[in-house]
């Protein structure tokens, strides 16, 4: 990892924010709920949850890319980078200049499947130099010198002639590779990578995380790591924001969270994989009962009520609050001010 | 524990082109298969996309016609079968023993059909039961898997994935199998509904005397299900051993790779340093000549890059690996908390 002052300033800061989705012949959806979170520079925030729980949503909300239907009413999404006045990305105006000056060029995003987010119909060098020329400016022959660079760092071989190549021409993990490439085109302070490894084969996976965390400890980007996967979460993130039905349930530095799990979903969760351990050590999983609740079943308190082993009285119709439990790690869990810390765990 | 299906020499090919493209390729999708499995045991099948595992599945189950070898069932009432040999008629009765669970649950169900037919239609194909006795059995077998009496009206799509995967589970035991080729069963499923399901296999497997070949890419879960895990890579099989041989000392490079790959669940354990993960899976169309894995093996020699290495047993135990160094490397296994044990 980096070394990295630690008291650096934050250059993101999600706060209070939720994310609406309206239909004309249903009640509004409150996909996400009242979340904050905050990134700093060269750290990895990891953002965990199963599916449909508002990871993916959150992070294209940073980005204003959410389907027409959806708003954010309230909250704020400050970006903040080095000394300058802060950006309200939330009350930004779709999109106006100032968001389309942000979106690609300081604060970018990679795709979880490269083959369905790249053009087809352009070669990838044309897909980098455009980016370059649109945002900085540059010559088209400047920009591909830039792209063949950029191909070469995030290590495709032969980067000039593969800059030549259209997206199905490249194995998958060439093509995510030109991906972050493209996200780096105009060397962002903040990185979005929507599960950037999920459609990968393990060894390639291993291969681009190794690439990521390369990357940052070269141009010192913030980076907001969606994923459902608890081992890549283990081996990139600095910090961990786990998510549950719209909800961040838990969140604190990567390893008080696996050391010290506080919120009942993130503790089930973790007992849901299975351990890398000998037949002698095998124990049987103990999964979560039940499914996750439509959107708008969810109670009114903790989104988690419906499945936590633990639940009681105030825990579906009021809402917790965040309760730190040291370090800067803190939980929504009505147990943490019930009774001491120690008693959930 | 005796042999339940015993795979020989058994080659895929595929002929791509001819006609107006220009003349036919072979695309050797798997090449020499053998292997055995015992009843009782969970066999894992693993080894990343385009491999050829999904292909040996199909392939046992007679779901794809083979190139070339044999597939041999020997049912408990003795007599062995040998499924490459029948033709569709003759297979039928021995697809009740044989049944297969696939990855999406959604792709894999009628979507125009209640649930209750989905599982009744094995049972009518085959003429087993009907009527009230269909029924029961129908019901009684989706309450097995936990989907309750009242949803057997309904149809897939108002299933969750966890639950429609169940279904497919139903389905697959309907017919009392001995042999369920599992095929990335769980993969499509969240971790905590994952868990579910794995439970689930677990516990069907000990109450019908269930034996499995669990098809997956993921390494925890197989340690986690399988007694006898079989790599492959490239359409071969590098390397064939009792799971926690395997992830004790890998005797395979390729099998090293994997598991130097594998992300654990524990921050503490991280891999921080530079993964040794080289290069990519080769296009099937030009394999390399020699050993499969040279290309990307951190080991390999002149020999490698010549001579093909047979899968053989490794020092007279049950491990087998593909690899001409297999008994002299030492390669490095999953367990990270003790130094590796030898086996005897």
């Amino acid at each position: 990892m980096p070394l990295i002052p630690m008291a650096d300033k934050p250059i993101l800061t999600i706060s209070d924010m939720s994310i609406v989705f309206s239909s004309p012949d249903e009640a509004d959806i409150e996909a996400v709920r009242q979340v904050d979170l905050t990134l700093t520079p060269g750290k990895t925030l990891a953002l965990v949850g199963e599916s449909g729980c508002g990871k993916s949503v959150t992070a294209r909300a940073v980005l204003r890319l959410l389907d027409r239907n959806a708003s954010i009413p309230r909250g704020s999404i400050l970006f903040q980078p080095g000394g300058e006045a802060p950006t309200d990305i939330a009350r930004l105006k779709q999109d106006s200049l100032p968001l389309r000056a942000i979106r690609g060029s300081q604060i970018s995003m990679i795709f979880q499947e490269p083959m369905s987010s790249l053009s087809p119909v352009h070669t990838i060098g044309d897909q980098i130099d455009e980016m370059m020329i649109l945002h900085e400016g540059l010559k088209p022959k400047a920009a591909r010198e830039r792209t063949v660079a950029l191909l070469d760092q995030v290590g495709i071989p032969g980067a000039r002639q593969r800059a030549e190549a259209y997206p199905f021409e490249l194995s998958g993990g060439l093509r995510q590779r030109a991906m972050i490439a493209m996200a780096l085109a105009c060397t962002p302070q903040v990185l979005i990578a929507d599960e950037p490894t999920t459609a990968l084969d393990v060894t390639t996976q291993a291969q681009i995380l190794d690439l990521l965390r390369q990357l940052q400890a070269d141009f010192g980007m913030a980076m907001l790591f969606i994923t459902h996967d608890l081992g890549v979460v283990a081996e990139i993130a600095d910090e961990v924001a786990v998510m549950y039905l719209g909800d961040v349930v838990e969140q604190g530095s990567v390893y008080d969270v696996f050391a010290r799990p506080s919120h009942p979903y993130t503790q089930a969760l973790m007992s849901s994989i299975p351990k890398m351990a000998r037949k002698a050590e095998r124990v049987r999983l103990s999964p979560i009962k039940g499914t996750v609740p439509a959107p708008r079943d969810r109670p009114d308190g903790c989104a988690f009520t419906s499945r936590c082993p633990y639940a009681f009285e105030p825990c579906a119709t009021v809402r917790p609050e965040r309760t730190d439990v040291g370090n800067g790690h803190h939980a929504r869990c009505h147990l943490l001010t019930r009774q001491p810390v120690e008693a959930v765990a | 524990m005796s042999t339940l299906l015993t795979v020989e020499n058994l080659s895929k090919t595929y002929v791509l082109g001819g006609g107006w493209f220009g003349p036919a390729r072979e695309l050797a999708a798997l090449t020499d298969i053998n292997l055995t499995v015992e009843a009782g045991e969970t066999l894992a099948i693993v080894g990343e996309s385009g491999c050829g595992k999904t292909t040996l599945g199909r392939c046992i189950i007679q779901a794809q016609k083979v190139s070339k070898g044999t597939v041999t069932y020997h049912p408990k009432a003795g007599g062995d079968v040998e499924l490459t040999s029948l033709n569709k008629r003759q297979i039928k009765p021995w697809r009740q023993d044989i049944r297969m669970i696939f990855q999406d649950p959604m792709s894999s169900l009628n979507p125009n059909m209640r649930v209750f037919d989905i599982v009744a239609e094995p049972l009518r194909i085959h003429k087993i039961c009907k009527g009230r006795e269909l029924e029961e059995r129908v019901i009684s077998t989706l309450e097995k898997v936990g989907i309750p009496a009242e949803a057997v009206g309904r149809y897939p799509h108002a299933f969750s994935g966890g639950q429609r995967q169940r279904i497919g589970i139903a389905r697959a035991l309907v017919l009392d199998p001995k042999l369920v080729i599992a095929d990335e069963a769980v993969s499509a499923l969240d971790v905590s509904i994952q868990a579910q399901v794995l439970n689930l296999l677990e516990d069907l497997k000990a109450e019908f005397g269930l034996t499995y070949i669990f098809i997956s890419h993921d390494l925890g879960v197989v340690n986690y299900i399988a007694d006898r895990v079989v790599v492959m890579y490239l359409g071969h099989v590098v390397e064939n051993a009792p799971t926690e041989m395997l992830f004790e000392r890998p005797r395979h490079p390729y099998t090293e790779l994997l598991l130097e790959a594998l992300p654990i669940a524990d921050p503490l354990r991280r891999k921080g340093r530079k993964t040794e993960v080289r290069g990519e899976i080769p296009y099937l169309g030009n394999r390399p000549v020699g050993c499969p894995f040279h290309t990307r093996c951190k080991y390999a020699q002149d020999r490698c890059r010549t001579e093909k290495p047979a899968l053989r047993p490794i020092n007279g135990t049950a491990q087998e690996a593909a690899c001409h160094f297999a008994e002299t490397l030492d390669l490095k296994g999953a367990y990270e908390d003790a130094p590796a044990k030898e086996f005897a």
